[in-house]
């Protein structure tokens, strides 16, 4: 976009300023998802979205990726506004959203089929892409064969083979069992590393968010706003036991606790005057 | 088998033995669990308490023979029945009654009329109303122009249509398939608008972010996405396509099944009706057997329905 400077510095990998929400706008059901939102990511940051189930954090991921419009405010990554979907951004989505018609490694490559790649460069970069998430050997399977977490390891496969500089995850390890989850918190950090990308993780899990994340941003209840950010310095491989973690997680229930209270009433209240 | 043994040589009874019990033990598993030959027992023992009951009421006198003749009667005249079938060479100017084609042979002329009729609507019908309903969804001026028009004509009954098919047809084959083309289309095009709109959210959003344009969309995640739910709606049509197909041979629109049950109405003739009612359920169980066989191979990828159920 020659004609359309960038105003914020190139270098980072996501930037909101002031972005907002609103569903069906100038509607009757019309309501406000997220306000006021700015943000900055830099380059290869672990950033969590951190909030009440509803609060609008899934939006702004959405808006990010470039599957919705924002109503307000602008949201740009590297150089570019972001206007459309991009390979650049991949999604991960909380539900498994494998093609179940096509093999693993097909799944894997789809991306590359959509440019036309040809089916060598195909199988070469979906063996390289499984071989990253420990799945090589069941590159011939089929979707509905796999496990739940195995399934997400596929998707991160499939996004990390557009080799994407912007890794959005909606809460991916939702569906899975607690000790599932802690093995793929582990394997995402390895991925992470590898790849270089920065990483937005959705959750409404605190658990979730002192193992992953750089910095975690905590969200107000609906419209969603950035309420506090908070830093995570602790070293990697983290001692999700030590003093310093449970004090973080105190912190964060603290901050998370109001929040759910007031979406509780409000929710209520709608209730009420339906 | 030929296996030559000398005598008192017992060591070539393995070598029989053998043979024979792969065979028994191939047997025994198709009997077994979900064998085939257990899926074919039970449809015979369906069809056997039916007839079965049908036989019990002759038996009884509760049915008469004359009105309700049971199987035994309707199956056991074969042959007499068979010369009422390809009528439209009978009644040709010319032809003497006891010349053209024999009794089976006319019945396999009339079946095989009928089931080309089922079979060229049928294919015709699916391929324009996916086509159509694919192009309302994919267009929205298309979809403004014509999906009220195609859901104001759903409802309405394949024999109001029977007039125009004459009117435009006259008799012959064209005018049955434009009947059940015309029974099965808007409900085709319906369902598979229904149909996209229920494919997940998430698939199409992976292939947008990918990068994916709309026509690639289509045609590489919506089509084997509603494909599993479109064979089901293509099966139910199956059973459309018999009816309607009768009613389009029985009113006068030329020869086939239906033509023979109005023949068998006219003559008041039971045996017939029923030997016609049984023929087109034969068919009609076929090439339901043989869509499902085809679902199964397209739809590799989609589990057992039934598995669900178990233990219920």
């Amino acid at each position: 976009m020659a004609s359309d400077a960038p105003r914020y510095s190139s270098k980072d990998a996501v930037v909101c300023r002031g972005v907002g929400k609103t569903w069906a706008a100038g509607t009757k059901r019309a309501h406000e998802a997220l306000r006021d939102i700015d943000l900055d990511v830099t380059p290869g940051e672990f950033v969590v979205l951190l909030g009440p189930s509803g609060c609008g954090k899934s939006t702004l991921l959405y808006l990010i990726a470039g599957l919705e419009d924002a109503t307000e405010g602008e949201i740009w990554s590297f150089r570019d506004r972001v206007e459309a979907p991009s390979p650049e951004r991949s999604l991960i989505f909380q539900e498994t959203s494998l093609f179940p018609w096509l093999t693993v490694w097909e799944n894997v490559s789809f991306g590359l089929s959509i440019r036309g790649a040809g089916k060598a460069e195909r199988r070469s970069v979906a063996e390289d892409a499984l071989q990253r998430v420990g799945l090589r050997a069941a590159m011939e399977k089929r979707p509905d064969e796999l496990s739940g977490g195995m399934r997400q390891r596929v998707a991160v496969a499939r996004a990390l083979a557009m080799r994407p500089k912007v890794l959005l995850m909606d809460e991916p390890f939702a569906a899975l069992d607690v000790q599932t989850r802690a093995r793929m918190q582990d394997f995402l950090l390895d991925v992470w590393r590898d790849s270089g990308a920065s990483v937005l993780f959705v959750t409404h899990h605190i658990d979730e968010a002192v193992a992953l994340a750089d910095r975690v941003v905590v969200f107000t209840s609906r419209p969603g706003r950035v309420k506090t950010i908070v830093p995570i310095d602790m070293e990697r491989p983290r001692n999700l036991f030590s003093r310093e973690a449970e004090a973080l997680r105190m912190q964060l229930t603290d901050l998370l606790r109001d929040e759910v209270d007031r979406a509780f009433v409000e929710q209520e209240a709608l209730f009420a005057t339906a | 088998m030929a296996v030559v043994t000398a005598p008192g040589f017992s060591g070539a009874a393995p070598a029989t033995e053998a043979p024979r019990r792969a065979a028994l033990a191939y047997l025994f598993a198709s009997m077994t669990g979900d064998g085939w030959l257990l899926k074919v027992l039970w449809s015979c023992l369906s069809i056997g308490l039916f007839a079965g009951l049908w036989e019990m009421c002759w038996w009884f006198g509760w049915a008469d023979a004359k009105l309700l003749p049971p199987p035994h009667i309707f199956l056991g005249s074969i042959a007499d029945q068979g010369k009422f079938f390809n009528t439209a060479t009978r009644w040709q100017v010319g032809q003497a009654m006891n010349s053209g084609p024999s009794a089976f042979e006319s019945v396999m002329v009339t079946i095989s009329a009928t089931t080309m009729r089922v079979f060229a609507g049928l294919s015709i019908a699916t391929c324009l109303g996916i086509g159509i309903g694919v192009l309302i969804r994919y267009n929205g001026l298309f979809d403004k122009l014509v999906l009220p028009m195609v859901t104001l004509l759903s409802p309405v009954s394949p024999i109001a249509w029977l007039p125009v098919a004459i009117f435009l047809f006259g008799i012959g084959n064209a005018p049955a398939i434009f009947m059940v083309v015309v029974a099965l289309f808007f409900h085709m095009v319906l369902a598979t608008v229904t149909q996209i709109d229920g494919v997940s959210p998430n698939f199409l959003n992976v292939a947008r972010t990918m990068g994916a344009s709309k026509r690639q969309i289509y045609g590489r995640v919506i089509l084997p996405a509603i494909l599993p739910g479109m064979l089901a709606v293509l099966r139910m049509n199956l059973f459309g396509a018999w009816m309607v197909v009768l009613v389009a041979e029985s009113t006068g629109v030329g020869y086939g099944m239906g033509q023979v049950i109005m023949l068998a109405r006219n003559t008041f003739n039971p045996s017939l009706v029923f030997f016609t009612i049984a023929v087109i359920g034969l068919l009609g169980f076929s090439f339901d057997w043989l869509l499902r066989q085809i679902q199964r191979r397209i739809l590799y990828w989609l589990p057992d329905a039934k598995e669900k159920l178990r233990g219920l």
